[in-house]
């Protein structure tokens, strides 16, 4: 983090559903179509109060469904406006229909998501198998640590969305409840200071250009379908550069400059925990721990997972002796969860590998404590040392299990 | 299933107290629902009017989407199913399409059924197949804290308009009539045993049935609209906001004018889908 603060900043504190809220107000969209559901909804509902206040001058459409609010942004965006929405779990579900249409209309909306795990069983708390379950979608995904990270991302999230090499919709996660609804001290920057570094959304092209008119979405068969998802493809490629850029360039802005990743006390570690989000302070509390007995280990915090950056995480952990990924979503394929694998190709083809297990944890909200982290990283330790340690499996679960006929 | 009708009239006017026991599942009590509330009282009507039926606990299947509402089949010792929300109709149309002899109730709020659900909400009235739908009406999205519903009368104050609805509201029953429902009626949680006969007639009733009951939501419509306590609440809206079929034919058009009319609105008969479905089998296999 360079130390140059060139903004006027604000201390104070706030939630995280706040915080979004606020850069929201500070970005002031054209278009924000929306549909309440828990732990997303203050985001709106807080946003709302912008809008009666006058202090952004947001179309703020209250609509039907998630289908219909994701439907609205993409109606929105293509017309050439600044578009964004907020929601989590069943929402995004709702919404899957339109992602796709959203990334391959090359629309750079911004959507919240608070993470927060998919029915059945009902459970409105933390986990990642929404957002998860969006991964292939075509979308950009920014997870976020704390309640600052999710501020910082919101602000450069339009920014990377929206740059010409790019074109793409982004989606900036953060933890249900444990981030969204936990006050944290938080910097904030002055309104003038994030106008100035989202800027005017200029499209590249729009519905209301009629000097230029266009088509969206119009059939594409056997000849043209696949240049164009190759485009796409091509695109999300190149946005990892510009989120580097970006990361940097609000770095200059705000003091507090971000990369692909995290990395904690990791250059000398031989056992690594990789895991997302709000976990990683977690982790990082029983690192500091082991790191005082002498023990080398450190955490590995991916920031963007779409696109992934194979090649950065690759070069992260080359030489550990063991690495444990911990996933707050399984992707119920008896293989483990999503990280988890990706992580695992992603060094395939490094001939320093480390040995590799994957761990579920959290789902639904069950707790994730630093006793749990500390007994993670004990097993990797045991890996590390050659013992016989199991690739997959669950940790940390509830003991209030039922049948599924129980109810 | 059975409706071995039982000899007492309905409403309940027995001198013994009613015992809901046998139809709740006490670990899942007590209930979220907040204080002054209507959903309670909603339930316990629909409880006493499936007692007066005689219908048998198993031989009852009760769907629900998401929502305040939408928790009661939680509560119920029936067979139960709580979904997604605004899709309740399409999954209690499947369970009715697989065991035609299970009694169908759905229980939905006014943001499940008209909003999120309201395509749902029209093919089920379109369809006519043998269910219940309870809409508790409380004209707001109670568990997300108080956006405004469908129903939510233009003017009325909600989370999502802090200056009054600029939105016509759908009025309920005239939606499911037209869609095609073959019983529409409306009651309140105020009229609980008046409700508690309506809920009787809809049960019986074999076809789509739908009934919508204006409700409470003290917590949410009841503070922004300004509504001073629960039971000066539910005396504006339900009480003296309404007036029941029978009064509104009594008395000239001005007098109703403004007024929610209560009981039942309309009543066809028309072949029940699976009914049709299977003449269409028996057709088609030349039986
Ligand atoms: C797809 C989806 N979107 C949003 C939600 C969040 N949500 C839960 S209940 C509800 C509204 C419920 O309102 P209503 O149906 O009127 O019932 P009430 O709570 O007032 O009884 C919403 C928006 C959800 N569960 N699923």
């Amino acid at each position: 983090m360079s130390t140059a603060k060139v903004a006027k900043q604000t201390a104070t504190g706030l939630t995280g559903n706040s915080a979004v809220a606020y850069a929201m107000m500070q970005i002031n969209p054209d278009v924000c179509g929306a549909y309440p559901i828990t732990p997303s909804t203050t985001v709106i509902e807080e946003f709302s109060s912008y809008v009666a206040d006058g202090r952004v001058d947001t179309g703020l459409i209250t609509v039907e469904s998630e289908h219909s609010a994701m439907s609205a942004c993409i109606g929105a965006a293509s017309a050439g406006a600044r578009a964004m929405s907020a929601t989590s779990s069943q929402g995004l579900a709702l919404m899957w229909e339109m992602l796709y249409i959203a990334s391959g209309m090359r629309l750079p909306i911004v959507l919240c998501d608070v993470n927060r795990a998919l029915s059945a069983p009902i459970n409105i708390h933390c986990d990642h198998s929404d957002t998860m379950g969006a991964r292939d979608s075509g979308w950009i995904q920014l997870y976020s640590e704390t309640v600052q990270e999710a501020y910082d991302n919101m602000i450069q999230a339009v920014r990377i969305a929206e740059d010409k090499r790019v074109q793409l919709p982004i989606m900036v996660c953060l933890d249900g409840f444990i981030t969204s609804h936990s006050i944290e001290n938080i910097e904030l920057l002055d309104d003038e200071s994030v106008q100035d570094f989202v800027g005017e959304y200029k499209p590249e092209r729009s519905l209301l250009d009629v000097d230029n008119p266009l088509t969206l979405g119009a059939t594409a068969l056997q000849d043209s379908y696949m240049p164009l998802k190759h485009q796409q493809s091509n695109a999300m490629k190149a946005s990892k550069e510009v989120v580097i850029e970006i990361g940097k360039e609000f770095g200059e802005v705000s003091g507090r400059s971000y990369g692909l990743l995290e990395e904690y006390d990791l250059d000398d570690a031989e056992v690594a925990i990789v895991v997302l989000s709000s976990s990683a302070g977690t982790v990082k509390d029983a690192v500091d721990k082991l790191r005082a007995e002498g023990k080398k280990v450190g955490v590995l915090r991916p920031r963007l997972f779409r696109p992934f950056p194979h090649k950065e995480i690759a070069k992260a952990l080359s030489g550990k002796k063991a690495v444990c990924v911990l996933d707050r979503a399984d992707s119920m394929d008896g293989f483990g969860g999503p990280l988890f694998k990706d992580i695992r190709a992603a060094l395939y083809a490094d001939d320093n590998r480390p040995k590799i297990i994957g761990r579920v944890f959290g789902l639904g909200g069950a707790d994730f404590n630093v006793d749990n982290a500390l007994d993670v990283i004990g097993e990797t330790i045991k890996l590390a040392a050659g013992e016989d340690v199991e690739l997959f499996r669950y940790i940390g679960e509830g003991q209030n299990a039922q049948t599924i006929a129980g109810c | 299933m059975t409706t071995e009708a039982t000899a007492r009239t309905v409403p309940y006017k027995e001198k013994k107290p009613f015992d809901y026991d046998p139809y709740l599942r006490q670990g899942k009590l007590p209930h979220i629902w907040c204080a002054g509330c209507g959903h309670g009282i909603v339930l316990k009507s629909l409880l006493r009017a499936i007692d007066a039926l005689g219908w048998k606990n198993d031989d009852i299947s009760m769907v629900s989407g998401i929502g305040c509402s939408s928790r009661t089949p939680g509560y119920v010792d029936f067979n139960t199913m709580h979904t997604l929300h605004g899709r309740a109709f399409a999954f209690a149309t499947g369970v009715k399409f697989a065991n035609p002899k299970l009694n169908v109730i759905v229980t939905t709020g006014d943001g499940d059924a008209l909003a999120i659900g309201g395509n749902h909400f029209i093919h089920a009235a379109r369809r006519n197949m043998d269910m219940t739908i309870l809409v508790y009406n409380n004209y707001i999205y109670g568990m997300t804290s108080g956006q405004g519903s469908p129903t939510m009368p233009e003017g009325a104050v909600s989370t999502t308009s802090r200056f009054g609805s600029i939105e016509p509201p759908f009025d309920t029953c005239e939606l499911a009539k037209t869609a095609g429902a073959t019983f529409v009626a409306r009651g309140t949680a105020f009229h609980a045993q008046e409700l508690e006969k309506t809920l009787y007639e809809a049960l019986k009733h074999k076809g789509t049935s739908v009934v919508d009951i204006l409700d409470s939501c003290p917590t949410y419509y009841g503070r922004f609209n300004k509504h001073k306590n629960v039971s000066e609440m539910m005396k504006s809206i339900e009480k003296d906001g309404t007036i029941s079929v029978a009064q509104a034919a009594k008395l000239p058009p001005e007098k109703t004018e403004g007024k929610i009319v209560r009981g039942i609105l309309h009543r066809a008969e028309r072949l029940e889908y699976c009914d049709g479905y299977q003449n269409l089998l028996d057709r088609v296999q030349n039986k």
